[in-house]
């Protein structure tokens, strides 16, 4: 944490110059290719299911966590291809990397695969922040070499006890399940190790990780998610979205009897999605990328707060 | 009882009961996916043996504060096997062992005030003030004319350390010393 009095803004007038030009030019590589800007509301009447993001609420509303419901109505409508720059916001998240409010770029592309879609997030990297050629491992190669186990199958017993030969040491009164596994290997394991030249994609996620991508049927099925990591950090999340209404019903219901086991109130569907998704959406691969990190990632700085001019305990 | 503190409540700084030891967190790191359960991972110091070690607790979890407090003691004399310590608030002695000592102990001539840290009314860790001035005991003769100070030399102090010093410093001399890093600040004129 800084020592500068309150009232002045953490980031330096550099870092505030850099985010200007970094907004500038993710607005024209959209342009340029013909992708239209949209907004879409702040202030929603639901929220996202996924038991782990923690909505604000707002008077009747909740603050949205992220555009997707809302911007997946647009292209369910016949939008075509669409971008956003907005501001999204997560309860109880706050550290180097997190802020409750956050700098969100997502965009949608209707007739593409997430694999085309990773085209186009490289190509966006390296015209934004002249980001070096990327890598691209699928998740079952990067665990199989970091962790030594194939995350498809191995149990959540397995995946402890190959935590604990990597020197992982847990402690979770209420158990780790293998969701909380696969993640926590990941992100202390794994991630330390990717993009540190240029961004590396991970895709084809185990199944249960799903979250809203759809799942392609094989052995193993997968689900057709990638996730972008630079310099170590997590930065953007796509999917080949998931567009079957009665399979999204499902998972929000299941996200809902995870939040009653883990004792979260439940979240009430959004129904604005699903009659969008019954009407029909087109198959579409859509992406969000924290812009924040992105800038603390091209400013080499540490910590989110180098970057943003007022971090919550500033604002 | 002390009070229990919630994962998200945790901070370098915080002393806290891990394994039924007091520990102080040293580094904590926020750590959550965009999908998935939230961790904190924390790097922390037993205050018992000196060790530092890291653990990731899931979000949610709560440790118990440790009774732990640090105050300014006068170091008396050694005593056998431990060191001797006194309040100058309340005149009560503490005794403190080699455990406890760590570094701290080659460091501290008789009357030096230094910070202690108690837990449950006995001392756990004796923290040394940040600069200290010894007298050197035994070192080879100094070289005259070498004040430039490049090279050097071994030198055994009065409590017992043994620091690098630069040629030119003599049996004697009061040397003012880092304890951080045991680096040689400068000569104490007499």
């Amino acid at each position: 944490m800084s020592s500068k009095p309150e009232w002045r803004p953490s980031a330096s007038n550099d870092a505030l110059r850099l985010r200007a030009q970094i907004l500038a030019r993710i607005r024209s590589f959209f342009d340029a290719r013909g992708v239209i800007e949209v907004e879409t509301p702040a202030l929603g009447h639901a929220t996202v299911t996924d038991p782990f993001i923690h909505s604000i609420r707002a008077g009747e509303g909740f603050l949205q966590t992220s555009p997707e419901f809302a911007m997946k109505r647009l292209v369910a409508s016949g939008s075509g291809p669409i971008f956003q720059i907005c501001k999204a916001f997560r309860a109880e998240e706050s550290g180097a990397r997190h802020n409750p409010e956050f700098t969100m770029l997502e965009w949608y592309r209707p007739g593409l695969d997430h694999h085309d879609l990773m085209d186009e997030v490289e190509l966006l990297l390296t015209e934004v922040v002249g980001a070096d050629a990327g890598e691209r491992h699928s998740y079952e190669a990067v665990f199989r070499q970091h962790v030594g186990a194939n995350p498809h199958r191995a149990d959540a017993a397995q995946l402890a006890q190959r935590g604990r030969d990597l020197g992982l040491v847990v402690e979770a009164r209420s158990g780790l399940s293998r969701e909380d596994w696969l993640n926590l290997l990941m992100a202390r394991v794994i991630e330390p190790h990717l993009g540190q030249r240029g961004p590396t994609f991970i895709f084809d996620y185990p199944v249960n990780l799903a979250a809203l991508a759809r799942i392609r049927p094989g052995n193993p099925p997968v689900a057709e998610r990638f996730e972008v990591y630079f310099r170590g950090t997590e930065l953007a999340n796509g999917y080949h979205e998931l567009t079957d209404a009665r399979e999204q019903r499902e998972r929000f219901d299941r996200d809902n009897e995870i939040r009653r086991e883990l004792g979260y109130d439940e979240v009430v569907p959004d129904e604005r999605l699903l009659s969008a998704l019954e009407e029909g959406m087109p198959a579409t691969a859509g992406v969000a990328l924290g812009v924040d990190r992105l800038v603390m990632i091209a400013a080499t700085a540490r910590s989110l707060g180098d970057v943003l001019s007022f971090p919550y305990d500033r604002a | 009882m002390a009070e229990s503190h919630n994962s998200n409540q945790f901070r370098s700084g915080l002393k806290v009961m891990i394994d039924s030891d007091p520990c102080v967190m040293i580094d904590v790191e926020f750590v959550k996916p965009g999908k998935g359960q939230a961790f904190t991972r924390v790097k922390y110091r037993n205050l018992n043996t000196g060790r530092v070690n890291e653990k990731t607790f899931k979000s949610g979890e709560t440790l118990e504060g440790a009774d732990v407090v640090d105050t300014m003691m006068q170091y008396l004399y050694k005593d056998g096997e431990f060191w001797n310590f006194m309040d100058p608030n309340s005149y009560e002695q503490y005794q403190a062992g080699e455990g406890a000592m760590g570094d701290a102990a080659k460091w501290l001539k008789e009357e030096a005030e230094c910070s202690v840290t108690l837990y449950n009314n006995a001392i756990i860790q004796v923290t040394p003030p940040m600069f200290v001035e010894l007298k050197v005991v035994e070192t080879e003769p100094g070289i005259r004319g070498d004040t430039a100070g490049t090279g050097g030399k071994t030198a055994s102090l009065e409590t017992g350390a043994v620091v690098r010093v630069p040629l030119f410093v003599n049996e004697g001399d009061v040397l003012k010393l880092d304890t951080r890093t045991a680096e040689y600040v400068g000569r104490v004129k007499e």
